[in-house]
């Protein structure tokens, strides 16, 4: 091959075979993220809209939280006054759902499951036009951070709803529901502390990670925690709707919260 | 042990185009695809063109696609797929085909050109460097880059849509820039170039680089997305902007 | 004019070959002004270095103090059985701090010492941990930031472009006519001076743990055009190669197993190397296994394991014992680190050989032990040069890494081929870039000799009856493995010597199919020539060297002898005719004899 020829004149087409050549079950993946993701957002925006049955004594369907409105049935942070008559859900949901929607693990989800951009490697694009994350709205992907940090804020109000989940009307106890809710922050914040923002902002951005110790041993805790981001997408978002699924049929009186004490 | 029949069916043809051969080999334990491939080319085919160098998984130059997965042919054992199985093997795709399995990958030798070179500080009084280990972890990883160009021919940005190959390094050229951008000595910043000229931004982060890197290089997590948070913090984000010009910090 | 039915391209200095050397040479010749090309017969970047994995010997002095080049000449000079130029060892072990350090400026990025030093490892052979090392994938690191300080400088780079002939005008050197493999065209360079940086000879051997490159193309280009050959009986085997699957058998296990840890063990699971300690070791090296293992941990009140004797010590050892029935499975022995060190230590010290047995053999060697055997590994003999500018013996000629002889003497050790390539391709770059541009008025190809290398080349295709290059290659392999292996007798030698000649003559009876383009069917039937010209060649010289020493082992000439330690023994052809010739050894002066003399 000459240093300075461009070969590409010679040769304008690639001509090689043709066709996808892939014979495994390439599908089965972006068709169950497709299932999944789907699955959610339906549930989820069901849920928001329902503005009933998110709130039973002392659980919070993590779905509400922060309840900042004052129609809600168990007011977070008083922040917005009568005016507003819709779900309270809608207050918060946006921030979850944009930190889930800009995080790099979804977007590589849903680009490939639901805009074929690739649908599984080495199977083409089904589009002929790309331009990736260059402009509009794409380009917006880029806030991330600061999804992440608003999202930081939800989580505070998640974890002390769990510890709320401890006081009941007659007084401190543990049930079933005080479990869910502990277990949803839990898996929430690793969520949270895998991201990749998160992990530049601890200490990605430095080239020199042993002058700041502490800075380098929390960018390596990360590193290992954000190895399993995927896993904790996924785990999170079915322990969030599951959540909300048991707060919601404790509320409705469907089933009954078992208490531990 | 006994030795196994598999049919090679192999891409034969030039720039003008081609056809599948296929080959009867017989194949014993341990063999892998490269070795079969040998095979036809000792025995069947003694013009069948194919790359390769250490077939040990070191040079990265036997990169082919195998059943349609870009793949080192010296690292894909034989035992992966069942007896008498045809197995399909082809040219990269993303590059111009020369001849039978051989392309023309002058694509990622023109964008390493484009690469800024490392630019050190200067050197401790007595005339060496400094670097803990922890400084250098990171770029080590990139630095077991065997240059295959598997991610560069698995990566749909110029896989399926050639027209961005003038203005995209690829995911090859991304761990090169990420390891620059990381030493802990270099003194360039790379940044600008990549979001305007490199094509950073149009990568979607659908991580088939990563899949297909036979020295499991964590090419998205560890290169790519460090690189683009470090783009956000050079022109995405304001707080931070902000927040550098009154601590006056980089 | 030739100029005008070939492409051709005119430079002061062209480098063949673009491993370590060829690419240090081609740094060096370009930053020094002289218009340089690089010229490979693979992709850039390819090159038989990158498979190096233990490291860079060099007397940096990091992890002991204690050392420095003088030790590292006695090493090398011990290692190599005193038969090396003593002032290639001098230069080398003095040159290779500066040339590793080099690496580090320009980007390379070696493991560290706790305080921020490049840190060394033990390897055979070599009295202080010396080798800078980058986990398992040292020649990678190598190759890489050679490779990408060339595109730096803007080096002209023919990759694919094999080279098939020097051409000379009279007696002097005037260039070299090269083919692309991807066209089959031919290509014509114009160069005052020619840096040879071919490697090695790995691949007239059956079982090796080099590449298609190695047929010793850089030993028969330098032959054929008139240039002396030194030392060419000495072919190191590395004493572990893996030795199975069939299918992966050659492939190289480092010695960084050793280095850090790693024993050898027989079938019956003893440690098997203490038996087989060499008088010249003896005082150095640990007699029971406890001291052998305390010596990892402290240097002052142990001596060194003998696992890690030099290399042709260790595979004479392994041979012995697989051929006395001692031997593993599959033919080899064990190499055990599993049971010496934890799994973490040994993913994060050896990553590549976690990796390489995993996917080719099915073995963990964190859980298990390996089966490994000798394996032709490097090329101690080569072109003769000049220790200061790797001159070869005829004008413009230079040579410099594997190709080059002398520097490593009977025995290379470990680490030192790196090094050797730094050091030696610089001085190379250096002497070839000064000579071009000394030389006024431009050089002449003579298109007679252009003609008739361009018709014999393309013969192969006009046969429609005749030999599959393929068929000529496994036979030849055969042979030199049976005959001219680990151990050598004067009968089958001699029984090889004809063998080759009948080869020779199917080689002329050739027949490649199909067209020109990127065709390895007639790219191995060119490549036959010099196969069985090196072979040729080692045997000559291995029948010529009647006494054992370093990588020649002679079953009826067992020991050294003191005649043949003063002597080269030396090839060249004179009008087609092979000539042996022994000559002596280059006289070292007193100052650097005490340094050998000196106990441990």
């Amino acid at each position: 091959m000459s240093p300075n020829g461009s070969l590409e004149a010679r040769y304008p087409g690639t001509a090689g075979p043709t066709g996808m050549l892939r014979r495994d079950a390439w599908w089965v993946e972006p068709l169950l993220t497709v299932l999944g993701l789907g699955g959610f957002v339906v549930y989820a925006t069901w849920a928001g809209f329902q503005n009933a049955f998110y709130f039973v004594d002392p659980y919070l369907s993590p779905f509400y939280s922060p309840c900042l409105s004052s129609n809600c049935e168990h007011v977070s942070l008083p922040l917005i006054g009568r005016w507003w008559n819709l779900s309270p859900a809608f207050l918060v949901l946006w921030i979850p759902g944009g930190f889930r929607l800009t995080c790099y693990y979804y977007r590589k989800a849903y680009y490939r499951s639901f805009w074929w951009a690739p649908p599984a490697c080495a199977v083409p694009d089904v589009r002929t036009g790309y331009s990736g994350e260059t402009a509009f709205p794409l380009i917006l992907q880029n806030i991330h951070r600061y999804f992440f940090y608003l999202a930081t804020g939800v989580l505070v109000f998640l974890w002390w709803d769990a510890l709320e989940a401890f006081r009941f009307p007659d007084g401190f106890g543990m049930g079933v529901g005080t479990l869910v809710l502990l277990v949803n922050a839990v898996l929430l914040s690793l969520y949270s502390v895998s991201c990749h923002s998160c992990r530049h902002l601890c200490g990605g951005r430095l080239d020199v990670l042993s002058k700041a110790p502490t800075r380098y041993k929390a960018w390596s805790l990360i590193s290992k925690l954000n190895e399993h981001h995927m896993f904790y997408a996924w785990i999170s978002l079915f322990g969030v709707a599951f959540a909300d699924v048991y707060v919601r049929l404790v509320a409705m009186g469907v089933i009954r919260d078992i208490r531990f004490f | 042990m006994a030795a196994s029949e598999y049919t090679m069916r192999i891409w034969r043809g030039d720039a003008s185009g081609g056809a599948f051969c296929d080959y009867r080999v017989s194949v014993e334990p341990g063999m892998v695809v490269l070795d079969a491939i040998h095979r036809v080319q000792a025995t069947q085919a003694n013009d069948l063109a194919v790359r390769w160098n250490c077939k040990a998984g070191k040079c990265g130059s036997c990169s082919a696609e195998v059943n349609g997965r870009p793949r080192l042919t010296c690292m894909t054992r034989m035992e992966l797929f069942p007896p008498g199985e045809t197995i399909t093997v082809t040219p990269m795709r993303t590059f111009p085909l020369i001849r039978d399995l051989v392309t023309d990958v002058s694509f990622n030798f023109g964008t390493a050109k484009q690469v800024p070179p490392f630019q050190p500080k200067p050197k401790e009084p007595d005339g060496t460097y400094r670097m803990q280990q922890e400084d250098i972890d990171r770029v080590q990883e990139f630095h077991k880059c065997i240059e295959c160009f598997l991610c560069q021919n698995v990566c749909h940005v110029i896989r399926d849509h050639p027209e961005h190959k003038k203005h995209f390094a690829g995911p090859r050229m991304f761990v090169r820039y990420a390891a620059l951008e990381m030493h802990p000595l270099d003194t360039d910043n790379r940044l600008e170039l990549l979001k305007e000229k490199m094509g950073l931004e149009l990568c979607n982060i659908t991580k088939c680089c990563t899949e297909v890197c036979p020295e499991s290089i964590h090419i998205t997590d560890n290169a790519i997305i460090p690189l683009k948070e470090r783009v956000v913090d050079a022109y995405y984000d304001p707080l931070a902007r902000v927040f550098r010009k009154l601590t006056g910090t980089r | 004019m030739v100029e005008n039915e070939y492409e051709t391209h005119e430079f002061d200095v062209i480098v063949i070959g673009a491993g370590g050397a060829g690419l240090r040479a081609a740094i060096e010749s370009s930053a020094q002004g002289a218009r340089t090309a690089l010229i490979c017969k693979s992709l850039f970047g390819k090159a038989h270095t990158v498979m190096a994995e233990g490291g860079i010997a060099a007397a940096l002095g990091n992890v002991y103090p204690e050392d420095n080049w003088k030790v590292h000449f006695r090493d090398t000079m011990r290692g190599g059985k005193f038969l090396n130029n003593w002032r290639m060892a001098q230069l080398h072990a003095q040159e290779a701090p500066t040339r590793v350090l080099e690496l580090e400026e320009w980007g390379a990025l070696f493991d560290r010492t706790e305080d921020g030093h490049i840190l060394q490892r033990d390897f055979g052979g070599h009295r202080y941990a010396r080798l800078a090392h980058v986990g398992d994938r040292t020649g990678l690191e190598m190759i890489r930031t050679l490779q990408q300080r060339a595109v730096r400088q803007g080096i002209d780079v023919f990759m694919e472009c094999t080279i098939m002939r020097l051409l000379t005008d009279g007696d002097r050197l005037s260039g070299a006519l090269a083919y692309w493999r991807e066209s089959g065209k031919f290509v014509v360079f114009k160069a005052k001076a020619i840096v040879l940086a071919t490697g090695g000879i790995g691949k007239t051997y059956k079982i090796t743990s080099n590449s298609w490159e190695y047929t010793g193309d850089g030993h028969s280009l330098a032959l054929w055009a008139g240039a002396d050959l030194i030392d060419m009986e000495f072919v190191q085997f590395h004493p572990t190669g893996m030795v199975w699957p069939p299918s992966v058998r050659g492939i190289l296990v480092t010695e960084g197993v050793r280095g850090d840890g790693g024993t050898l063990k027989n079938a019956q699971g003893e440690r098997f190397m203490f038996k087989y300690i060499p008088e010249l070791y003896r005082a150095e090296t640990a007699e029971t296994a406890e001291e052998a293992d305390r010596w990892f941990t402290d240097r002052s009140a142990a001596r060194r394991t003998p696992d890690l004797l030099p290399r042709d010590e260790v595979a004479r050892a392994i041979n012995s014992e697989v051929k006395a029935g001692r031997g593993s499975p599959h033919g080899g022995v064990f190499l055990d680190i599993a049971t010496r060190r934890d799994p973490e230590y040994i993913k994060r010290r050896l990553p590549s050989m976690y990796h390489q047995f995993k996917e080719l053999a099915g073995v963990d060697i964190t859980q298990e032990p390996m089966e490994v055997g000798p394996t032709c590994h490097y090329a101690m003999g080569g072109v003769r040069v000049d220790a200061d500018t790797e001159a070869a013996t005829i004008q413009g000629l230079y040579a410099a890494g594997e190709v080059a002889g002398g520097m490593h003497g009977a025995n290379r050790l470990g680490g030192n081929s790196l090094s050797d390539l730094l050091v030696f391709g610089q001085r190379a770059g250096l002497a070839a870039a000064r000579y071009a541009l000394g030389l006024t008025g431009g050089v002449r190809i003579d298109a007679h000799q252009v003609e008739t290398l361009a018709r014999e080349a393309l013969e192969p295709f006009e046969r429609s009856d005749g030999e599959n290059p393929y068929a000529i290659h496994q036979d030849l392999q055969e042979c030199m493995q049976s005959l001219v292996g680990i151990i050598r007798i004067e009968g089958e030698l001699k029984q090889a010597v004809d063998k080759i000649v009948a080869l020779e003559d199917r080689a002329k009876k050739v027949r490649v199919e199909g067209h020109r383009q990127y065709n390895p069917g007639w790219h191995l039937a060119l490549d036959l020539k010099s196969l069985l010209a090196v072979s040729k060649c080692i045997t000559l010289a291995a029948l010529e060297r009647k006494e054992s020493r370093g990588g020649h082992t002679r079953d009826d000439y067992p020991k050294s002898d003191p005649h043949f330690a003063k002597i080269n023994v030396v090839l060249r052809q004179k009008k087609d005719q092979l000539g042996v010739a022994q000559e002596p050894l280059p006289e070292m002066p007193e100052d650097l004899r005490q340094l050998l003399e000196e106990k441990k």
